[in-house]
């Protein structure tokens, strides 16, 4: 039997017992979350059943929520420039060209590694179980969010500049700070806003659903319809975000195509 | 010696309204050795395109073997497909795959749906596809990757692939002019030995008029969609080339390099 | 006014209204100083009493990680296989019809924009709280992001072998399997391994609302003001979510 891949047998049948450790994998996982895909068929009525509680949509509440949807762009722009008001002495300290200091050069940049793994909702349950529900346990999860990203992505950019302006500023006798103002911010400034921006939209999507948990803007207005079980209510909002976020999508879209 | 191809006042207009072929007739028989000549432009890749109908004329049609492969449909027009093998000039191997599974691919036209969908290839068509990888000299990488071998062995597993369909015709749309010289050489002097050793009908798309002259038998000249030279290359001059150009001869029209 | 002039101009009040928006929205938000100055320090102590962590509850965590975990495969691969047809649908280039083709991109999109989380709450509602709906949530959600990359991925590829594959004679399928399925699949899973790193941490706070998953855990924990279990559950997600995404680039890379 001629064999129409070079593999040896050897690793064919490893790839064999492969497949089907990968199968065996999947029932584990399935039996684990009690998933079954008669299961998933099964909650269909009640989804449907949902769905015609949250039909027809109540119009009427439209001028109440929208101070919500204002509320939650507020709590996005303030969440992002607290956020990338911290992460500027982070940036310093995590890019290497900047902190010569190898260890805490590594220090700093795991941090803000670490910091970005925790998902966002999770820094705003935290939040609000630590200052209280509403729009301000938003602003400071969104700012600590915010300020990883930011420190991140300016970071990778510091590390990229140009080095023959700092260069010539040591030579001529400038300390760091100066080096820093004069050389670095310069080339890294255009990158810093556009993260900046970049940031602040996903961060008012984001911002949308951390009412969820209790953190403000529409997202909080949401989950007390659902706890009152005002179905009717909850569709108006969820339809409205739905607008809402498609809207700051186009407008994004355009804008950047005319800042570029 | 019998007809194999035909092609009957073929005219094609693109959308858009470039006419790229205008009403040509051409008669080939079998076991020729064609080469096309012309400009970029002209035409050439557009008539070897409606041999196996993946340019569909305006008017006209194409015949192999006496069946309109122009108006074909659906199995009739795989059929005829079968029997024309072509090599393209950028190859078109899928990269991630072997050797060997690009070869067997030119086998997929004579095996059932369900071989062909569980990739069951039956042993002899296995073997048909080694010995064409063998007959163009590079059974050795039959199990490499496609894209880790050079641009030369590409062409030749492509020859490969066209080989394993057992046509009757071969097609090769500027099988060189992604290469360097020796190996197009080389190339065309694979291409030649395959037309003498099976008698499969042979066209051939080029550009470099040295080329042309050296293996072609026989030159069909195509000037801005129209026909303007059939004949033996053993009466072709320089001056013919010319003619068929509409201008002088320039360096980049010769590939350059000795057999 | 001369250019310098204009420019200076410009900038001074791009920088008034930047200001003037950052104020607007603190007011709105009825964030000032004053709060901030009772509000920083109530965190940090907060953050503070998180470590030492209790691991009292680790196995629990744990348990909860894994589930989250197993949420995160699942959704994932649902995404995955549901977003193939969707993909092939959207394509421009293997569309039947033109129309067709926006209109599966528009569907995308609309599944795209949905918030995920909004989505588990509905799944809570219509599967009761636990793991399923946390999976459908993670599967729906994936599916609209996973179709619009694998549309984009279909049609970047490379005609070539493709035509060659039609001239000698292969009928549709073939020619899918031959040359589209080999170009496509590797980046397909390039691309579930990606979605796969971002799903492990969506599927670690749906348990927020109820949807499975160490989220549960913590949301119980914050309730009861548990501090130094909530630094422990975070610390297990922090470590998990970080091995997932060594991993995954790992295979990512190996597949090219």
């Amino acid at each position: 039997m001629i064999s129409l891949s070079p593999q040896s047998s050897m690793r064919k049948a490893l790839k064999t017992v492969g497949v089907f450790a990968l199968a065996i994998f999947y029932l584990v996982c399935a039996k684990q979350t009690g998933f079954s895909f008669r299961l998933m068929w099964e909650g269909m009525p009640s989804f449907v059943k949902l769905l015609g509680d949250m039909t027809p949509p109540n119009w009427s509440i439209l001028n109440r929520i929208f101070p919500a949807f204002v509320e939650t762009i507020q709590i996005a722009i303030l969440g992002t420039t607290f956020g990338a008001v911290l992460a500027l002495p982070l940036i310093a300290l995590s890019s290497g060209n900047i902190n010569r200091n190898k260890f805490s050069y590594l220090f700093f940049k795991t941090l803000m590694n670490l910091v970005r793994t925790i998902p966002e909702l999770l820094y705003a349950a935290v939040l609000v179980a630590a200052v209280g529900f509403g729009p301000f346990a938003g602003v400071l999860a969104l700012a600590v969010f915010s300020m990883s990203i930011i420190a991140k992505l300016t970071s990778e950019s510091v590390e990229a500049i140009d080095p023959g302006p700092t260069e010539a500023l040591a030579a001529c006798g400038a300390n760091k700070a100066e080096n820093i103002v004069y050389a670095v911010v310069p080339q890294v400034l255009p990158v810093f806003v556009s993260y900046f921006l970049y940031v602040l939209e996903i961060n008012i999507r984001v911002s949308t659903v951390l009412g969820l948990v209790g953190a403000g803007g529409i997202g909080q207005l949401l989950k007390t319809y659902l706890d009152l079980f005002r179905y009717q209510n909850a569709s108006t909002v969820i339809i409205a975000t739905f607008v809402f976020v498609v809207l700051i999508d186009q407008l994004s879209t355009r804008l950047r195509a005319r800042l570029i | 010696m019998a007809l194999v191809i035909e092609f009957k006042n073929v005219s094609v207009t693109y959308p858009g309204g470039v006419q790229a072929l205008k009403n040509f007739s051409a008669k080939i028989e079998d076991g020729e050795f064609v080469v096309v000549v012309g400009l970029s432009g002209a035409g050439k890749s557009t008539m070897l395109r409606c041999l196996n109908n993946l340019v569909v004329p305006t008017t006209g049609e194409v015949l192999i073997d006496g069946e309109s492969i122009t108006h074909a449909k659906g199995r009739a027009l795989r059929e005829l497909r079968k029997k024309v093998g072509m090599i393209f000039q950028n190859f078109n191997l899928v990269n991630r795959s072997t050797v060997l599974r690009n070869v067997l691919q030119g086998r997929l036209g004579y095996l059932p749906t369900w071989r062909t969908l569980t990739g069951l290839f039956p042993e002899e068509d296995i073997q048909i596809a080694l010995n064409c990888l063998d007959r163009v000299d590079i059974l050795d990488k039959a199990y490499v990757r496609a894209d880790r071998i050079s641009g030369g062995q590409q062409q030749r597993v492509g020859i490969a692939r066209a080989l394993a369909q057992q046509p009757r015709v071969i097609l090769a749309d500027e099988p060189v002019a992604s290469l360097d010289p020796p190996t197009s050489h080389m190339v065309m002097r694979d291409l030649v030995r395959i037309n003498q050793e099976d008698n499969i009908t042979t066209l051939v798309n080029l550009h470099f008029i040295d080329l042309a002259q050296e293996y072609g038998q026989r030159i069909i000249g195509l000037r801005e969609g129209e026909l303007v030279y059939d004949g033996p290359a053993s009466e072709v001059t320089e001056k013919t080339f010319e003619e068929i150009y509409g201008r002088a001869i320039r360096p980049d029209d010769l590939r350059g390099a000795s057999a | 006014m001369g250019v310098q002039r204009r420019q200076t101009l410009t900038r001074v009040v791009t920088i008034a209204a930047v200001i003037y928006i950052f104020v607007w929205s603190a007011a709105g938000v009825s964030v000032d100083f004053a709060r901030i100055k009772r509000g920083l320090p109530a965190v940090g102590r907060i953050v503070n009493t998180m470590f030492p962590p209790d691991w009292s509850m680790a196995k629990v965590a744990l348990e909860g990680m894994l589930q989250s975990f197993y949420i995160a495969v699942l959704g994932t691969t649902i995404g995955s296989v549901l977003a193939i047809p969707l993909g092939f649908f959207a394509a421009r280039n293997v569309a039947v019809y033109r129309f067709l083709s926006i209109f599966g991109k528009q569907v995308l999109n609309a599944i795209r924009t949905f918030p995920e989380l909004i989505l588990a709450v509905f799944f809570v509602a219509s599967y009761g709280p636990g793991p399923m709906a946390g999976l459908m949530a993670v599967g729906v959600h994936s599916t609209g992001m996973m179709g619009k990359l694998y549309a984009d991925i279909i049609e970047g590829i490379d005609r070539g072998p493709v035509e060659a594959l039609v001239s000698a004679g292969a009928n549709s399928f073939e020619v899918v399997r031959y040359s589209i399925l080999p170009q496509v699949i590797p980046e397909f899973i390039a691309t579930s391994l990606y979605r796969f790193e971002i799903n492990m941490r969506a599927a670690s706070t749906l348990g927020l609302v109820g949807a499975g998953g160490i989220g549960v855990l913590l949301l119980q924990a914050l309730q009861f003001r548990r501090w130094p279990i909530v630094g422990m559950a975070l610390i297990i997600i922090v470590v998990a979510v970080t091995i997932i995404d060594y991993a995954s680039a790992f295979i990512r890379k190996r597949i090219v």
